[in-house]
Formats: structure tokens, C-alpha cells, sequence
């Protein structure tokens, strides 16, 4: 059974954006996002709103590959086309656009998108080890502080910035509640499921309500969990996705792997649950720059060198979660993540000893009937045939 | 007791009936319709081996064609029913290398036949039976007499790895005034390459088990060896591996 929110979070995708468009009518100042790096913080005490934009979708490629080269990244092309076509409503909706230099592709795909909207890109250190990296990550958060400052001429002040700090580890610890409740066997949701209201979520740019939604969510899945039901059963082979961010539109591999019968039960991508691991310290006594600095440096993403925080990372959700196995999915051309997928091979094959798999694609579905051979032999063998 | 495996590859659809330890078996080509080649091909054989559908105690489904079969009893992927089929061939576990018409896989197998890891592909077509297709086409010749024309022949550097690519190159070759034999054998070399280069994972091995269509090629085989390192077996009936082991898949399923 499928929980009633469910029904909530998908229409949501058109109530994101009237919301958007309304507070824009309102006079609301509205800040376009990519990453997960981007302190949303800061936005929020500018008194704007951060807003997720769309880059899950193939549609917009071809248009994306006027300008751009065929064998970029699919997240890469399908943001900028996005971009170029205007279908965004979030893009439209943006006053100005924060963005980080996390990989050479987006970093040289932004300055051209800096001509259509105005574009902060902060400076990502390269790695997250080291007083000089936090150094200048928290300088990089002074100079988007002023810059958002300045364009919305407004005044910053430490206590703006603590407040958006209490409110964005409310809607992080949220959303880590709302992940947990995949931690039962077998799991109350669906992956895909899970990752809708996940990545909807991520465009409610209304804070509050959407802390209320995710929590409402929880609660209803807990029920179902109670009264032990689940679309599953305790024979379903559980998966923990690792690898490149996946969304809306993107999803194809989720859905390959539940339409073959295994259960998605834990996102340590980004777009799921590697962001929200760790909270912003709230101590008083902290810098609020040094504590969001920490905190942003420390999300174990593959553009990192070294990435040691990913590891960890799956190891603790591969035991939280159950997993019996780890899929790893790259983007085509995301060569962090398919070099980094190498060693997570190695880790996950030799000191975790659970079955891996690492496919690599694009948001075409050229490929589905591929994949689903390679999807569906990866879960015979799991299960022993 | 009679089991039959049937397995619709992208270019031809093979099926084994397994009577008690006999092997009956029948390969035509799958066409534009994967679930009327399966279907009309299954019933040749039961026709030819004298016995209907009624005999048959279990059907087992494999290949690209295998979910549109309406009669299976269930549907394995051809990963596990090559693994299957060549280990009861030839009676050993190892790396198993199976090139098809639309694909290429490198299996890690016990010496049960049960997979232990697995390689395939990527999207595109290089170094597959497809592949020598395209290529062959582009010489004018049939693939059936590739091997013969390469043997012994000194490789061309072939270097590109798209199908559409290495046919340009293929061209441009020619009308450098290249022998065809020496490119055909550096075609061979390219797909050995390419096949190893994604088996070598699992590598180094005692020897290689090679199955599927393309395997019928002496001189890939040849090839294929001196890339491995090592000795390279195929079964005399390569091409049924996965037909065999969808058989014995469906022998388990009704034991």
C-alpha cells in the first residue's frame, strides 16, 4: 500500500511552482541551486529563497548540445539546456543563480550560463583535509555572503545567518528521519517512492511547509511500517545506491532495479542522504562561517581528493540499512565518480564483502533492455539464482 | 525427462530440448518478430524430436527475446544460462567469455557453473558478431569466411572501437591499398582486444572458455588466446550454451 502523502508529493510538482511563482509576485527574492554545497543558509538569511533547479530530464539535451560537447555529463547538458530553453520554471524564476566549481565541466558549462542570469560560482577546495581548505571554503562563504548582500541590498547579520542554521538542521534532520524509515526489513516504500518525495521536496522553496509535509510523510510510513505492511517481503534483495545524483526523470535505473524485483532501500548520492549526514554545529560560541564551512566541506562527494568520507559513509548506511548488495551508478563522462568507482569496487567486493555492480549511463532509455539484462543477472547471482 | 531452453538472441534464435542426456538442438534466425522465432522454433524441434509440448516438463527463457515467450515457465538472463550451459560442456569452472550478436560478456563461474561476477558491455557494438558484420559487409565478404582470410595474416593496427568508426577505417585502409587479409586479421585482433580488455578483471586465468556466435571464428579464437595468455576451449556447440543452460535451468526448476 502506498502511503496517502504520496499523492501529496506528486502533485507537489505543480504546487512548487505556483509557490514560486507567488512568492515572486510577493516580492520574494528567489536563488537557483545545483549542488548540494551550496550553503543554503545564507541564501535563507539574505531573506531570499534557495531553489533546486532542473537537471534531471533528457528532454532539453539536444538543445543543450548546440552549444555544449556530445560526451559531457547528462546532469550537465540537461541543466544548461534547461537553461537555454526557458522549460525551467525555477530557472525562470531565479534572480540570481549559486553555483561551485565541482567538476571542469560544470565549472566551464556555468560561464556560459552566466551570460543568461547572474552567477555567483564559489571556489570548491579540492580537498576536504587541511586548516588551509576550511580556511578558504569559510572565506568563500564571506564573499557569497556580500555578494548576496549587495544584490538584494540588504544587511546579513550573524543572527540571520543562526536562525537559517536552527532552520535548515530542522529540515535536514526531517529528512533524515524520512530516509530511516527504509531501515526496516523489508522496507515500508518503494525506492522510487522515496526518491520523488525526496527530490520534490527540493523544490519547495516554502521551508516551513515543506518540514511539515516530510514529517507528516514520516509519520504516515511509520504506520504502515507498524502495521507491518510493505510492497515487499523479507526475501527482496536490499540495495544501497551510491554514485552520481539521481532525480526526477533520472530515475530509470531505481525503477530497472525494482521492476526486477530487488527493493531501493538506501540513496547515499547526493540527492539523498549524503548531505544531510552531517548538521551545521549551532554552538554559540563557533564561527557561524568556520561551522558552515565544516559542515559543506565535509559532504563526501568524488570531486573531493581524497574522498576517504564516502567509504565511511557507506559502510555505516550498508550496516543501518541492511543492504545485501551496492549498486554504483555513473552519469557517462562523470569521471570523478567512474574513476572513484574503481576503489568503491574494491572496498565494497574485499573489506565489506557484499556483491557490486557499477553501470554506467545517461538519461536516454537507448539502453533500458541492456541494463535489465545486466540489472536482473545482477540479482539472480545476489540470490543465489 | 524432457526440458527444453530457448534462447532469442538479437540475430538468431537457438533452442535445446534436453532428453534425460541427450542434446537436441536447433538454431534459425530470430527476425523482426523475437516472439514468433522462439515460438515456431520450438515447435520445429518438438516436431523433428517427435514429441509436443505436453512431454515437455519445463521451459526455460533466455536471451533478449526471453519476457515475449508466452510459453516459459520462467525467464533467466543469459548471463547465468551461458554460465550454466558451458560449464556442462565442458565440465569446468573458470572465465567465460561469450560474444554475441548484439553483445559481449565475460562471466567469473565456479565449477558448478554459478556466477561469481560479470562484465558486460557498454552500449555500443564494438567487437561484437554485429561488429564483424558491419565489417565484413564493408569487404564484401561473408562473415563465414573471415576466419579463413585472416589466418595467419599480420594484423593491421585497427584503432577505433565504434562499429561506424572502424568501418570508415576499414575504408580508408583499402584505399591506402591495404590487404584486406591483414585488415581483417587486425579486425579480429581488435575485437580480441577489446573482449579481453574487459575480461582481464577477472584475470589472469588457466584458460578461457569462449561461447556464442562469434566464437565460431577460428582466428578471433586464435587471437583471443595469444590476448589471454592462455588457452582458449570452446565447446562444439558454442552457440547453444545458453540454450543448454536454460534447459538444465528448467531441469532444476522441476526437480
Amino acid at each position: 500500500m502506498r502511503p496517502e502523502s504520496m499523492k501529496i508529493f506528486d502533485e507537489l510538482r505543480n504546487l512548487n511552482v505556483l509557490t514560486v511563482q507567488n512568492a515572486k509576485r510577493e516580492g520574494k527574492k528567489v536563488v537557483g541551486c545545483y549542488c548540494t554545497y551550496t550553503p543554503q543558509e545564507l541564501i535563507l538569511a539574505s531573506g531570499a529563497s534557495p531553489v533546486t533547479l532542473c537537471g534531471t530530464r533528457q528532454e532539453p539535451i539536444p538543445a543543450a548540445e548546440r552549444d555544449l560537447p556530445r560526451n559531457l555529463c547528462p546532469l550537465i547538458k540537461s541543466s544548461y539546456g534547461f537553461a537555454v530553453t526557458a522549460k525551467c520554471p525555477y530557472f525562470e524564476a531565479a534572480d540570481v543563480l549559486v553555483a561551485e566549481t565541482t567538476c571542469d565541466g560544470k565549472k566551464k558549462m556555468y560561464e556560459l550560463m552566466s551570460k543568461i542570469k547572474p552567477m555567483h560560482v564559489m571556489n570548491l577546495p579540492q580537498g576536504p583535509k587541511g586548516e588551509e581548505a576550511l580556511v578558504a571554503w569559510a572565506k568563500e562563504m564571506n564573499i557569497l555572503k556580500d555578494w548576496l548582500a549587495e544584490k538584494f541590498e540588504v544587511e546579513i547579520t550573524e543572527a540571520d545567518i543562526r536562525k537559517a542554521i536552527k532552520l535548515m538542521n530542522r529540515e535536514r534532520s526531517a529528512m533524515r528521519n524520512l530516509h530511516a524509515t527504509t531501515k526496516v526489513k523489508p522496507a515500508p516504500i518503494t525506492g522510487v517512492d522515496l526518491l520523488v518525495s525526496v527530490w520534490t521536496k527540493g523544490f519547495n522553496i516554502n521551508k516551513e511547509d515543506g518540514i511539515t509535509l516530510v514529517e507528516q510523510l514520516t509519520a504516515e510510513i511509520e504506520e504502515l511500517t507498524a502495521k507491518g505492511i510493505s510492497p515487499f517481503t523479507n526475501e527482496t534483495p536490499r540495495i544501497l545506491l551510491t554514485g552520481c545524483p539521481v532525480g526526477f526523470g533520472s530515475e530509470k535505473v531505481v525503477r530497472l532495479l525494482e521492476e526486477s524485483g530487488a527493493s531501493v532501500v538506501a540513496f547515499e548520492n547526493c540527492s539523498g542522504y549524503k548531505a544531510l549526514d552531517r548538521l551545521v554545529d549551532e554552538s554559540e560560541n563557533k564561527d557561524v562561517m568556520v561551522a558552515l564551512a565544516e559542515k559543506y566541506l565535509n559532504i563526501p562527494c568524488s570531486c573531493m581528493t581524497p574522498n576517504e568520507g564516502r567509504f565511511d559513509l557507506i559502510n555505516k548506511m550498508a550496516k543501518e540499512y541492511q543492504v545485501d548488495a551496492i549498486v554504483d551508478l555513473t552519469w557517462q563522462a562523470c569521471h570523478t565518480y567512474n574513476i572513484e568507482a574503481y576503489a568503491i569496487r574494491d572496498y565494497v567486493q574485499n573489506q565489506l564483502s557484499l556483491p557490486y555492480m557499477h553501470l554506467e549511463t545517461d538519461y536516454s532509455e537507448s539502453d533500458v533492455e541492456q541494463l535489465r539484462v545486466r540489472v536482473q543477472a545482477f540479482l539472480e547471482l545476489i540470490q543465489g539464482e | 525427462m524432457i526440458t527444453a531452453g530457448i534462447d532469442v538472441g538479437s540475430v538468431s534464435t537457438k533452442v535445446v530440448l534436453l532428453i534425460d542426456d541427450e542434446i537436441k538442438y536447433l538454431v534459425r534466425p530470430t527476425g523482426w518478430s523475437p516472439r514468433d522465432a522462439g515460438l515456431h522454433a520450438y515447435q520445429e524441434l518438438l516436431d523433428s524430436a517427435g514429441c509436443n509440448n505436453n512431454d515437455v516438463s519445463g521451459v526455460v527463457g533466455t536471451g533478449y527475446g526471453r519476457i515475449s515467450l508466452p510459453i516459459i515457465d520462467k525467464a533467466v538472463t543469459e548471463i547465468h544460462c551461458h554460465a550454466r550451459g558451458a560449464n556442462y560442456l565442458v565440465g569446468q569452472g573458470g572465465l567465460l567469455i561469450d560474444i554475441g550478436g548484439q553483445d559481449s560478456k565475460a562471466i567469473l563461474m565456479n565449477e558448478r557453473g554459478k556466477v561469481v561476477d560479470f562484465a558486460m558491455n557498454d552500449k555500443c557494438a564494438a567487437g561484437t558478431g554485429r561488429f564483424l558484420q558491419v565489417i565484413a559487409a564493408a569487404l564484401g565478404v561473408d562473415v563465414s569466411e573471415l576466419a579463413d582470410l585472416a589466418e595467419n595474416r599480420q594484423p593491421l593496427d585497427i584503432n577505433s572501437m565504434c562499429t561506424v568508426f572502424a568501418e570508415s577505417e576499414v575504408i580508408s585502409l583499402l584505399a591506402k591499398g591495404s590487404d584486406k587479409r591483414d585488415i581483417i586479421a587486425g579486425i579480429h585482433r581488435s575485437v580480441a582486444r577489446r573482449v579481453w580488455g574487459m575480461a582481464s578483471r577477472f584475470g589472469p586465468a588457466q584458460c578461457v572458455i569462449f561461447t556464442g556466435g562469434v566464437a565460431q571464428n577460428h582466428d578471433v579464437r586464435n587471437r583471443l588466446s595469444q590476448e589471454a595468455g592462455c588457452p582458449v576451449i570452446v565447446p562444439e556447440i558454442s552457440q547453444m550454451a545458453g540454450a543448454l543452460g536454460a534447459a538444465l535451468y528448467a531441469r532444476e526448476l522441476k526437480k
